[in-house]
């Protein structure tokens, strides 16, 4: 069995920043395993500008991105395969995976990366009644057979959620010779960047139907048309607003879920509301060893955080392996490290990720992301150690879409007894 | 006078923001909690720009298109003029991140540029 | 072109047919007007091969059932199609509808179903721990089982087609005339001489039977939505669930798949509209009501898709099978509703039967009743597996990441005798885009492979045949 000392799950974003901050750390045996034809994941089909203002300092596709990190990638002379799918990871870190050239292979690893990022949620998932012809597309899927390919997946397009996909898709479509009739929104309020409700709804006449969703789909063969109807503040359709939309094709981009398939295979413990791992400060799940980041660990709105945030799991997987490298056989290196500090989310903060923290173990700055689970303004974000504030910001907005994060400094937390708990929660002003 | 609305797009706070125009020339901005608002509605009244991205055919590479963009933003009204003037692109490949595929696109003074690497097909 | 016998569509009674007939030297041919067998009522539907015990003593849909059943595990060996003795319960909710259940009890026996027994809660619920705390007792069905509707009526339709039987797809029948001793069966301009018609054309059956005989019958499409569970719950329940009807109405089903999902509805509507296949939003919400009786905590999030299938329910709730008395040589299959995939087997070999009576057929020589479905690698050892990617490395790239389906098993769809042609045909065949994504990856894919092995643009790659192309144009071709 072929060994190494870091395997990473995905080629993506993620998995490749991780590769390289894990080799800046000192690790050595490196190896990427990448199931599609070309490094890089979904910022292959991103062809939109708008990637990297925190990474690079400037603005790029993300093709472009995606070129930076494989390039350095190469440079390094890190390892990858790709058209390689891992069919299973074990809790003992054994790999097995498969492509056309080596067919069925096991890998042992010391340590893994979690990379697998995420897939969109489909009509089924949505329980769109209706017909099931063709033309019902996920945004994603269109956007690839669009921009990686070159095909029109339609003609007239009404779009179900305003994520920044769906927005995104609205422009691309029309770009290239589409009529985009309408963007609807189940919730009150758009998930996506203001920007792109302008750049990509409002610079095209395209109108956004916010508080609307698709109660009905048309057409045998192909789609005909949908019917758009007002939801209450329940999310039910309000009888007697239904509006039938003519048109050949439905784009849906209502939301992403993480790809955990292989981590739960492994017995990794999982998080309801992220679906993604548990992790603690390491970006480590509750198997030692094995590290998670990117959209697989939660769902990310930029990709220059899935860098920063892989890169921390780069790190301390390297710093895994060489503690496991110096103490051998024996003692897991995970769990010989002191007391840990549970993140308790409440209040509208919906998770924290990671949601534990051991301090000893932590970086002189901790970041420590979350989502809300409304829209807030003029509200303060605050946390609480064991009852005393460590910190009160306030924030002018904050809204579901949009992740948010703080910093935590490693002195704040280094005296705290076993047993501590951080409250992260949302105060009126 | 004339009174333009418009979303900010500097964060998600989205302000409602009120431009008023006195021949072509903007005299006030209301709405905005920002100084960034200010300048992007400035800028967005009077001369509005954007990137254009799109893809365009590639011959003898090992992918169909490749992914371009404009180099620096252009005036929004060039773009259906940049799509048009993309549609009769081919490039050959290998094709290399930032290689020129149309030059002064739309008469803006701005080139396309392609936006992603491909390589040539094996066989070709 | 002439033809001994026409068979008029091409689900899972129309094959069951031809696969029967293929046993003698007879000219037979299957007419179906979609692009793909298992097509309409087949594909959608529980997908239960049923013990017995609901069809009324004495109906032929008692006995076809029973023996369709007794059937289904010898004929899932020599065709090579999923199938399961997983064993049905029918759950009884309250004291006062156990002479319900056992009348139930009392009918199967009839019936000849075989094993049957009344269970009490706890051993219903020692068999199932995510079962109901109303239940009070439940019939238990041993042979009761689950089978992979397209996975029998492709391997029926396959092995026919193997044997000499021609299908013709997209071929919609639009008149049958009496010509001597047969028939003449028209599809638009084409036209078909033939001694027998067999009459499997699901919720059109009246249409071709009133065509020919003065004795009317009459079809109503029974409409059932479903919603299908990831896998991820595929050991919630292990056997089918059914409820006893009762006070709340006739009761809604949940059970695993023999892929591994959890599987709950139908609702049971009647409509007019015999293509009227879409889900609403009123029988979807009643699928899920419903099933929360049979079941704790049915973790309905993990929907990851919907349908709707119609039922071809006759006025007189009977199987109609037979010459009707003013139209020999015309076989009736009509009024195939629930337990018509179960019965299927047996239908067949009594339409054939009745053929074969008449024509005194010579044995088909060359008859193989046995057939090989799309290898499955997953099922191989791990040496057996790395052997197959060397000899043919397309079983070792993975196109469907969710069901793990390679590029092999889909060439075999696409290649093999009445190959796959659209992405549903792949999908029914190999599972590739049936998962959790629902072919929001694969299908770019699966389409290129479609387009590669049938030498036809990827603009012409359909869902499901017709119109239903998945790609309407390149980019900027209308600017």
């Amino acid at each position: 069995m072929k060994q190494y000392d870091i395997v990473i799950i995905g080629g993506g974003p993620a998995g490749l920043a991780a590769a390289l901050e894990a080799k800046k750390s000192g690790a050595e045996d490196i190896l990427i395993l990448e199931r599609d034809r070309e490094l890089g994941g979904i910022l292959n089909q991103c062809i939109h500008n708008g990637f990297g203002l925190h990474t690079f300092k400037e603005e790029l596709t993300g093709p472009e991105y995606a070129a930076r990190f494989i390039g350095q990638v190469e440079q390094e002379r890190i390892e990858y395969l790709l058209n390689t799918m891992v069919m299973d990871i074990s809790p003992e870190k054994v790999v097995t995976a498969m492509n056309r050239e080596e067919g069925l292979f096991e890998i042992q690893a010391r340590a893994v990366i979690l990379a697998m990022g995420c897939r969109e949620r489909s009509r089924g998932a949505l329980n769109i009644p209706g017909y099931r012809p063709a033309g019902i597309f996920s945004a994603g899927t269109a956007q690839r057979l669009v921009n990686m390919e070159g095909f029109l997946p339609g003609r007239e397009v009404v779009i179900l959620g305003s994520g920044d996909i769906g927005l995104i898709m609205a422009r691309r479509m029309t770009l290239e010779g589409a009529k985009v009739k309408v963007v609807a929104e189940l919730l009150p309020y758009s998930g996506g960047l203001k920007r792109n409700i302008v750049q990509c709804l409002n610079d095209y006449g395209i109108p956004l139907k916010l508080s609307h969703t698709v109660v009905d789909i048309q057409g045998r063969d192909r789609v005909s048309g949908v019917t758009l109807a007002k939801v209450d503040e329940n999310r039910k359709p309000i009888p007697g607003t239904e509006e039938f939309y003519s048109c050949d094709t439905l784009l849906l981009s209502c939301g992403l879920i993480p790809e955990n398939e292989l981590s739960r295979g492994m017995g990794v413990v999982m998080n309801p509301v992220t679906s993604g791992p548990v992790v603690n400060e390491s970006l480590e799940t509750n198997i030692p060893g094995v590290f998670a980041c990117g959209n697989v660990l939660h769902v990310h709105d930029l990709v220059d955080f899935v860098s920063q945030e892989a890169a921390s799991a780069g790190r301390h997987a390297a710093a895994y392996v060489a503690a496991e490298k110096r103490t051998q056989v024996g003692t897991e290196p995970g769990q010989q490290s002191g007391s840990s500090i549970t993140i308790k989310p409440q209040g509208g903060v919906r998770y924290t990720v990671p949601s534990t923290i051991r301090p000893q173990r932590m970086e002189e700055e901790q970041i420590l992301r979350f989502r809300v689970g409304d829209v807030y303004k003029n509200c303060y974000i605050s946390m609480y150690l064991n009852g005393e504030r460590l910190a009160h910001r306030k924030r002018p907005v904050m809204a579901p879409g949009e992740m948010e994060e703080l910093k935590l400094k490693k002195e704040q937390l280094l005296d705290c007894p076993a047993g501590s708990e951080l409250i992260v929660t949302i105060e009126e002003a | 006078m004339e009174n333009r609305e418009l979303i900010c797009i500097g964060c998600p706070m989205g302000c409602m923001m009120t431009v008023t125009l006195e021949d072509g020339r903007v005299t006030a901005v209301t709405g905005n909690t920002c100084k960034r608002g200010d300048d992007y509605a400035r800028k967005e009244v009077t001369n509005p720009t954007r990137i254009v991205t799109s893809s365009v055919l590639v011959e003898g590479g090992e992918l169909p298109v490749v992914s371009v963009k404009t180099r620096e933003d252009i005036p929004k009204g060039k773009i259906p003029e940049t799509m048009e003037a993309l549609k009769a692109v081919c490039v050959q490949a290998p094709v290399h991140i930032g290689d020129v595929v149309l030059i002064n696109v739309a008469g803006t003074g701005v080139d396309m540029v392609a936006t992603k690497n491909v390589q040539a097909a094996a066989g070709r | 072109m002439k033809y001994d016998v026409i068979i008029i569509g091409a689900g899972v009674t129309g094959s069951a047919v031809a696969r029967e007939l293929s046993r003698y030297r007879l000219k037979v041919a299957v007419l179906e007007k979609e692009e793909d067998v298992c097509s309409e009522t087949s594909k959608a539907n529980s997908g239960i091969a049923h013990a017995g015990f609901d069809a009324e003593c004495g109906t032929l849909m008692a006995k076809l059932n029973v023996e369709g059943n007794q059937m289904m595990e010898a004929l899932s060996k020599e065709l090579d199609f999923p199938f399961r003795r997983n064993g049905s319960l029918v759950l009884c909710f309250s004291q006062e509808d156990r002479p319900k259940l056992q009348s139930l009890y009392d009918r199967g026996v009839k019936n000849g179903v075989q094993e049957l027994r009344i269970l009490e809660r706890e051993e219903v619920r020692a068999m199932e721990p995510n079962i109901s705390d109303e239940v009070v007792a439940a019939l238990y069905a041993p042979t009761g089982g689950i089978v992979c509707p397209f996975g029998l009526t492709i391997a029926l339709a396959e092995n026919a087609c193997v044997n000499g039987v021609e299908f013709y797809f997209n071929t919609q029948v639009t008149d049958i005339r009496r010509e001597g001793e047969g028939f003449k069966v028209f599809a638009g301009e084409e036209a078909y001489e033939t001694r027998f018609v067999v009459n499997a054309a699901g919720v059109y059956a009246d249409v071709f039977h009133n065509m020919v005989s003065a004795n009317k019958i009459h079809i109503t499409p029974r409409k059932g939505e479903y919603c299908l569970l990831d896998k991820t719950t595929g050991e919630f329940v292990s056997h089918t669930i059914f409820q006893l009807p009762g006070k709340y109405g006739k009761g809604v089903l949940v059970t695993p798949t023999v892929h591994g999902n959890t599987l709950v509805g139908p609702t049971a509507y009647d409509i007019e509209e015999k293509e009227g296949t879409n889900t609403t939003q009123a029988g979807l919400s009643e699928v899920r009501e419903k099933a929360a009786r049979s079941v704790k905590n049915l973790p309905m999030n993990q929907v990851i898709t919907s349908f709707a299938g119609l039922r071809a329910h006759e006025d007189g709730g009977e199987f109609i099978i037979g010459e009707p008395e003013d139209a020999r040589g015309f076989i009736d299959c009509a009024g195939i509703e629930s337990p018509g995939l179960t019965s299927a087997p047996a239908v067949g070999k009594m339409v054939a039967g009745i053929i074969s009576e008449q024509l005194n057929p010579e044995i088909n020589p060359n008859f193989n009743g046995t057939r090989k479905g799309i290898l499955n690698p997953a099922a191989l050892s791990r040496e057996e597996r790395a052997a197959l990617i060397k000899e043919k490395p397309a079983y070792g790239t993975i196109v469907c990441r969710c069901e793990m389906i390679t590029e092999g098993e889909i060439i075999d769809a696409v290649t093999r005798p009445l190959g796959a042609k659209s992405l549903d045909g792949v999908k029914r065949r190999t599972r590739a885009g049936m998962g959790r994504c629902q072919s929001g990856f694969c299908s770019p894919r699966t389409m290129e492979i479609i387009a590669r092995e049938r030498n036809i643009p990827m603009e012409q790659v359909t869902k499901s045949g017709g119109g239903s192309n998945i790609i309407m144009g390149t980019n900027k071709d209308r600017l």
